[in-house]
Order: structure tokens, then C-alpha cells, then sequence
């Protein structure tokens, strides 16, 4: 773990003034989910498929160059699907069902198929959320969470989260350097005996960090709610560039039903 | 390793979106149970410490690293509830900033990590923790067992969704196996590093540990003053 910029969680976003940037929050959550949930819905097996991920794609690259987002961007997002690769390659060795001969080797139809549709839906759901992600500050995510009725006391949960992922963060990044610099290497489980202890504190600290933070919140008058300005109304004009996505992207899938 | 978007079909993905709501909204009300009116700033505390440490690499043997799933950890630190909320918050901001599984599949993602590994973990430590005796090592022992128990379990309820709404034809046995093989290697790492961290957080502040609290009034350790001035409340 090393000190990003911005912090540990904001180390995704991009400073930007771009018309995604501007969108309200709770917008762009309704947008990226609901894009989410049509490529999910997207039938693998239809003939039409390949075309309509083209679309997807076109749809999401273009919000992405609206968003001021570099392709290496998105590329680096794309390391966390690293392990549902392996598991996709894997998928057309194990699954059953009417055998194919590709390049000598027998691999099998319906699984193919289906390593095709999970890799192809998951990029481009991590591609919509990496967009997110970059245009949209973690405070900002959790006041559209809050407008779209997440419950008080789980907004102000994920509130304290991300106030202070950075400073437990902080913490044990410096335990790291006290510990690299005394000469630890760690390379087998022996290691637990000084890691364990070291999480141990981690927790400690963090929880006692908690009741001081709760009693100065007393001390200011807190009484379980956090108390948040009105929300302003939102204009017709940002609902349809917010769901410009996801309208686009069901159009794609229903002149795929229609016409495939 | 989080389930991604389209892994798993739409009824399935719903229904386990249900389920994650149901267990959520159970667990705000029995956290309130746990922590009171701190609930919030405590819970957040605790979610930001099971961030951090899922991002310590353990080694784990043979030049291979894991990192906690915590599921486990957390409950017997905070108790299940208060656990079940952190870990939801932990998976849902990384499925927002990072990308790291679904938006769709996150009710998946909860139901399996939180609310599957939290009460297999929990149900099991507390049974041990009624049959053996009132000790450190049996509550060590019991975490462990927990702890381990709680990731192959998990895996097999994944590749049980997935039978029912995977969109590969697979082999289920086949797959159950493989995924409940490598799972109980990590069980096996996670009840080490959930072990090693009980037992130092037990050592320096007990009354911290939730699951520990009859081995406090067994071993009628000196209560530590509260923090929390009686005036102050």
C-alpha cells in the first residue's frame, strides 16, 4: 500500500470539470446500475450478442471520453478481473456439452460461449464503474446514496468508512516503514507472530479512535442523525444525459430481441 | 475475490439481492443492540480497520501471500451484527471505487461474504466456545475453527447459486470440489492470521473482544474504567 494522493479511496477519482462531473451523484448511480443490469440481461447465447457488447462498449467508451478518461485508465481498472480470466479460461475445458476442435484442442461449445459472455459483461461493467469511480468523488457517492434512500444509519457507517479508511490506512502504513525499517521481511507464516500483533494494534487503535471521534460528536450535539441540507430538485435536462447510458444501451438490447 | 456483474443470472442475482437486504436490515437493528447510539461511528471505525487489513498481504507458505476476508475477525472483535454491517460497507465501496465486483452482484456479494461467512463463522464459534472450556486457548481455538470453517462454506454456497443460476453449463460436483479444495487452503490461512490477531488484540485490551466477554467475567480481570465518563453519556 503506498500514500496515493487523495487518499487510499480517492485515489480513483480525477479532478475534472467534464458534463459526467457535474452530473448529480444519485444520477450517475441509477445510470451505471441500470447500464449494468441490461448487459447483464443480454441473452449469451443469441446470435446477436457479439454485436450488442459492440454497441455496450461504444456506449461506455464514449461516456468515458466525455469523462476526460484515458484508455490507460480504464485499462488499469481492468486488473481486477484478473481472476475471472483464469476462472473463464478454465470454463471451456470443464463445461459439458457438444465438443469443438480448436486449434487441436477439444473444448466445449456451451462453454465457450459462456466464457465469451462473462468476460465480455464483466468488462464492461467494470468499464461503467471505472468511469464512476473517476468522475465522482467518495463523498459525493455517498450524498447520491443517500438521496436514492439508503438507510441513515448505513450512509453514516460508509461516511465514517471513507472519513477514515485513509487515517487507519495511514496508520498502518507507517507500522510497515517502523517494521521494514527494523529489517522484517515477511516470507512464510512465521511471520504472523509480528503481522498478528500488528493488526491487533491496528484494531485497537481504530476502535479507540472511534469512542473519541463518538464523544466529540457528543460534545457538538450529535443525537444519531447527521443532519445534511435539503436536497435541490433536479432538472429534467441531467435525468436524460445521466441516462442517456443506460437508455442507449437498452436500445441496443431491444433491436437485438427485435430484429436478431 | 468478488463475484463480478453476469456471473451469475437475473433471478438469482435478484433473489440474493433480497436476501442481502433482509440480512442488512436485521443486522442495523441487532447492531443497535451491540454498540447502542455508537453504532456509527464505532461500525465505521471497524469497517475502515477490515479495509485496511484486507490490504496486509499475509504469507501464507510456499512464496504464496492471502489477505483476510475478515468476516470472522470482525465478529468476534465487534459481534456478528455490527461484523455483517462492516463488511457490507467494505464490499459496497469496493464495488463503487473499485470496480472489485458487481453492482448487481453485490447482494450476491454481501449475502455470501457477509451474511453466509458471519453466521457460519459465528455459529460455529460460539458452539465451541460453549464446549470448551472458558480459556484463552478456547476461544482461540474456537475463532480458528470459526474462521476456517466460514470461507469453505462460503465457497460451496457460491457454486450452489451457481448451479442453480450460473450461465455455464458446468459440472456441478466438479466445480465443488475444486472450489471447496482451494477454499479450504484459505480457511486454513484465514483461521491462522484471525487467530494471530484475537490473541493480540486479547492480550492487550480483552474487554475489546466481543466473543471473549465470558472468559472476562471467568477470569475476573479488573474491569478497566470505562472510557466513557458516567457524566458524559
Amino acid at each position: 500500500m503506498t500514500a496515493v494522493h487523495g487518499g487510499v479511496l480517492g485515489g480513483a477519482y480525477l479532478a475534472g470539470s467534464s458534463p459526467v462531473h457535474r452530473l448529480e451523484p444519485h444520477l450517475k448511480l441509477v445510470a451505471v446500475l441500470g447500464f449494468a443490469l441490461v448487459v447483464v440481461a443480454t441473452p449469451v447465447h443469441a446470435p446477436w450478442a457479439w454485436a450488442a457488447y459492440g454497441g455496450y462498449l461504444a456506449l461506455v467508451l464514449l461516456a468515458a471520453a466525455v469523462a476526460g478518461v484515458r484508455p490507460a485508465r480504464l485499462a488499469r481498472g481492468l486488473a481486477i478481473e484478473v481472476p475471472f480470466v483464469l476462472f473463464a479460461v478454465l470454463l471451456p475445458f470443464v463445461a459439458q456439452g457438444p465438443r469443438v476442435q480448436v486449434a487441436g484442442l477439444a473444448l466445449s461449445e456451451s462453454g465457450l460461449v459462456a466464457a465469451g459472455g462473462l468476460l465480455a459483461k464483466a468488462t464492461l461493467s467494470v468499464l461503467a464503474a471505472v468511469v464512476l469511480s473517476a468522475s465522482t468523488e467518495p463523498r459525493a457517492l455517498v450524498t447520491g446514496l443517500e438521496r436514492l434512500r439508503l438507510p441513515s444509519l448505513l450512509v453514516q457507517i460508509l461516511t465514517f468508512m471513507i472519513r477514515y479508511a485513509d487515517v487507519v490506512g495511514g496508520e498502518l502504513h507507517r507500522m510497515r516503514v517502523a517494521r521494514e525499517s527494523r529489517g522484517f521481511v515477511g516470507r512464510n507464516l512465521s511471520a504472523l507472530r509480528v503481522l498478528g500483533p500488528a493488526a491487533g494494534s491496528l484494531f485497537v487503535r481504530s476502535y479507540e479512535r472511534g469512542e473519541r471521534v463518538h464523544l466529540a460528536m457528543l460534545s457538538r450535539g450529535y443525537t444519531g442523525r447527521i443532519p445534511g441540507a435539503p436536497a435541490a430538485a433536479v432538472p429534467v435536462q441531467a435525468w436524460l444525459t445521466a441516462l442517456a447510458l443506460p437508455l442507449g444501451a437498452a436500445a441496443v438490447l431491444a433491436s437485438g430481441l427485435l430484429l436478431g | 475475490m468478488h463475484v463480478p456483474d453476469g456471473f451469475l443470472d437475473a433471478p438469482t442475482s435478484a433473489a440474493t439481492a433480497a436476501v442481502a437486504a433482509g440480512g442488512v436490515a436485521l443486522a442495523l437493528r441487532g447492531a443497535r443492540r451491540e454498540l447502542d447510539e455508537r453504532t456509527a461511528p464505532l461500525a465505521g471505525l471497524t469497517a475502515a480497520f477490515v479495509f485496511a487489513v484486507q490490504m496486509v498481504n499475509f504469507p501464507v507458505g510456499a512464496g504464496t501471500s492471502g489477505h483476510l476476508m475478515g468476516g470472522l475477525l470482525a465478529a468476534v472483535l465487534v459481534g456478528p451484527w455490527t461484523a455483517v454491517l462492516c463488511l457490507t460497507v467494505v464490499l459496497g465501496v469496493q464495488a463503487l471505487l473499485f470496480a472489485d465486483g458487481g453492482l448487481t452482484a453485490l447482494g450476491t456479494n454481501v449475502t455470501l461474504l457477509g451474511l453466509v461467512a458471519v453466521a457460519v463463522g459465528w455459529g460455529v464459534f460460539r458452539l465451541l466456545a460453549r464446549l470448551l472450556p472458558t480459556t484463552r486457548g478456547g476461544v482461540l481455538t474456537a475463532a480458528g475453527v470459526g474462521a476456517f470453517l466460514s470461507v469453505p462454506v462460503a465457497a460451496l454456497v457460491f457454486v450452489g447459486l451457481f448451479a442453480v443460476g450460473g450461465v455455464a453449463d458446468v459440472p456441478v460436483g466438479t466445480v465443488a470440489a475444486a472450489m471447496g479444495g482451494v477454499h479450504v487452503l484459505i480457511g486454513l490461512g484465514e483461521a491462522a492470521i484471525t487467530v494471530a490477531v484475537v490473541g493480540a488484540v486479547l492480550a492487550v485490551r480483552p474487554d475489546l473482544v466481543h466473543g471473549a466477554r465470558a472468559l472476562r467475567r471467568a477470569t475476573l480481570l479488573a474491569e478497566r474504567p470505562a472510557s466513557v465518563p458516567a457524566g458524559a453519556r
